[in-house]
């Protein structure tokens, strides 16, 4: 499987990542050095092997599902590039 | 005694307690010591007046009587860690002028221990990297030089500047964080200790997110015991990570015996590679002689999915990082790209994202898109899953065997030249870790400790994996490796 041009240029925009046209080229041959690497995997014989959901067993905790932390609007937004009348402002979103 | 700022944890702690030192003495040192070391690059932001309040308070702590180990002990915290009010950016651009409204929970239980920060310590990019050089900081440097070569060389990474700055004594400890290596390789590259505990021994919460399922944090010390008492003051359950493991923290310290009569250390053959430099492999046989000399039995095993190791945690560990770092949108901290006219939020978040992750953090949330995308998504992340489950079988059938520690070398190389892996593939890169890797996907404990010097004089470690949960017993093992090998040397000071 090997990426092309507009094969990178479709994951940078899913990515949301500005990519300049003229590095695309380059993007998606770094891409296939990367995936070059991951084709090994292929040899691997993976029948009846079920895919790892946690490393090390363990039963997560329960607990009461009540609200336990909140009341810090200012703190929240305190580090926001853009915070208007205790909200985070951006672009106009929808027309 | 030695200079203040060269003392280990242990020594510092019972010169502490017997008053012949003070912390505010301890800590000045290291804030001299710091401060002389610009060249190193290793302290990224400094906080001596932190630093001088919590000596003080350490010292009145200390006299009370009620001090912990790491009471008054000096450190380096890793820029990964949220460090409240002080900036944590995770070296990277994106996250400029970020000063977190709270604590990450190994920090604050290292200070609520009493212990001291100087400042924040250099990283690659979101811990992306074996050299330290994807730091929006630039590069931190290895205090150790190729004999009179001037050179500047790699600290190793992602924690290349807690093992700069421990290495250098201007700090007595540094915490570290590990997804494929980045504690055990720089350790190994500057000549000091460090540990990656089990996954859930410590807290992730508040550590900058990376892969989830691999990051650890763990501490780098100056020697075994100081890893041994350090991380047990930095584990613990914590009910704001619910992958933390609640289960009893041991002395560590007390565990150290220096008797490993009778233990089965096992040796696999996959970690013998081709083209591994000759000096690996001796060191790799005079550890292999120390463990057996110690009484150790010496078992060859076998790890057969050993090479499907770094393909599947390049897989797994961009898969997360594409899902983590969808959090820096410039929406809610961080760095926000100035918009052009008509500019609206799509085209915020990619000029924010491509003006603020630096390239390899791009790559890899790419790639990690990518094998997450529709269609790719059980070729690639799904395949990689169960590679990962195969790689933690064949830990658990030696360990079923009865092995109770595997040794291996920590690095395939000592620590290599600034730059000099520029032109290289990122996978060339991405080899570094060839040896440690396997270990996060596991989820075990391991350790680095310095065991030797190469011909150029550059420290060479060795590498300890043990049980899950058995950090205690593993460390005891490192402790014998550690006193078999008698690791002294230091670099010579240039900066």
């Amino acid at each position: 499987m090997s990426i092309d041009r507009d094969t990178a240029a479709k994951v940078a925009k899913l990515a949301r990542i500005k990519v300049e046209e003229d590095r695309l080229d380059a993007l998606a041959q770094e891409f296939n050095a990367v995936l070059g690497f991951i084709e090994q995997l292929n040899e691997v014989d993976v029948d009846g092997v079920e895919p790892m959901v946690s490393v090390e067993p363990m039963r997560l905790k329960r607990r009461e599902d009540k609200v336990t932390d909140g009341g810090m609007q200012d703190k929240i937004l305190s580090n926001a590039p853009d915070a208007r009348e205790g909200f985070f402002a951006v672009p106009k979103v929808v027309e | 005694m030695a200079e203040l700022n060269g003392m280990t944890i242990a020594a510092a702690r019972d010169a502490l307690r017997k008053g012949d030192v003070t912390s505010v003495e301890l800590t000045e040192a290291c804030l001299t010591a710091v401060e002389g070391a610009g060249a190193l690059n290793a302290f990224v932001h400094h906080t001596p007046e932190i630093a001088r309040a919590q000596a003080a308070a350490a010292d009145a702590r200390i006299k009370a009587g009620d001090a912990p180990a790491m009471c008054g002990i000096p450190l380096g915290i890793k820029d990964l860690f949220c460090t409240k009010g002080v900036p944590s950016q995770a070296a990277s651009r994106i996250l400029e002028g970020f000063k977190p409204e709270y604590e990450s929970t190994v920090s604050g239980k290292l200070f609520d221990a009493g212990a001291v920060m100087l400042g924040k310590l250099n990283m690659d990019e979101f811990a992306m990297g074996s050299s330290n050089e994807t730091s929006v900081y630039g590069n931190a440097v290895n205090p150790w030089r190729r004999g009179n070569d001037e050179a500047a060389l790699t600290p190793g990474g992602s924690s290349g500047g807690s093992a700069s700055a421990v290495a250098a004594d201007l700090c007595l400890a540094a915490t570290g964080t590990d997804t494929g290596g980045s504690i055990r390789q720089p350790a190994a590259f500057t000549g000091i200790t460090g540990i990656k505990p089990t996954y859930g021994r410590c807290s992730r919460w508040g550590i900058v997110a990376f892969a989830s399922s691999l990051d650890q944090a763990g501490p780098m010390t100056k020697d075994v015991r100081d890893a041994a008492i350090m991380l047990s003051a930095m584990c613990g359950h914590d009910p704001k990570d619910s992958t933390s493991a609640d289960i009893p923290v041991p002395d560590f310290e007390a565990m150290l015996t220096g008797d490993i009569k009778g233990k089965k250390i096992g040796i696999p053959k996959e970690y013998r590679m081709d083209g591994m430099p000759d000096e690996i492999e001796s060191l790799w046989q005079d550890g292999i002689a120390m463990m057996r000399d110690a009484g150790a039995e010496i078992v060859d095993i076998s790890l057969p999915h050993t090479k499907y190791a770094l393909p599947a945690y390049y897989v797994i560990a961009p898969a997360e990082a594409s899902s983590n770092l969808a959090r820096y949108d410039g929406v809610r901290y961080g760095h926000r790209a100035k918009l052009s006219h008509g500019d609206g939020i799509t085209e915020m978040y990619e000029k924010t994202r491509a003006e603020g992750f630096g390239h390899e953090v791009q790559r890899r949330v790419m790639v990690g898109t990518y094998v997450l995308s529709a269609g790719f998504y059980d070729a690639y992340y799904n395949r990689a899953r169960r590679v990962r489950t195969l790689i933690k079988k064949d830990f658990e059938d030696v360990f079923a065997q009865g092995i109770d520690a595997i040794l291996t070398p920590a690095t395939p190389s000592a620590a290599f030249g600034l730059g000099e892996m520029s032109d290289a593939d990122p996978v060339a890169m991405y080899l570094n870790d060839v040896f440690t890797v396997t270990v996060n996907l596991a989820g075990l404990p391991g350790v680095a400790v310095p065991a030797g010097l190469d011909k150029q004089g550059l420290p060479l470690g060795l590498q300890l994996i043990g049980r899950p949960w058995e950090e205690g017993d593993l460390l005891n093992c490192a402790y014998a490796l550690e006193q078999a090998a008698g690791f002294v040397a230091k670099p010579g000071k240039w900066w």
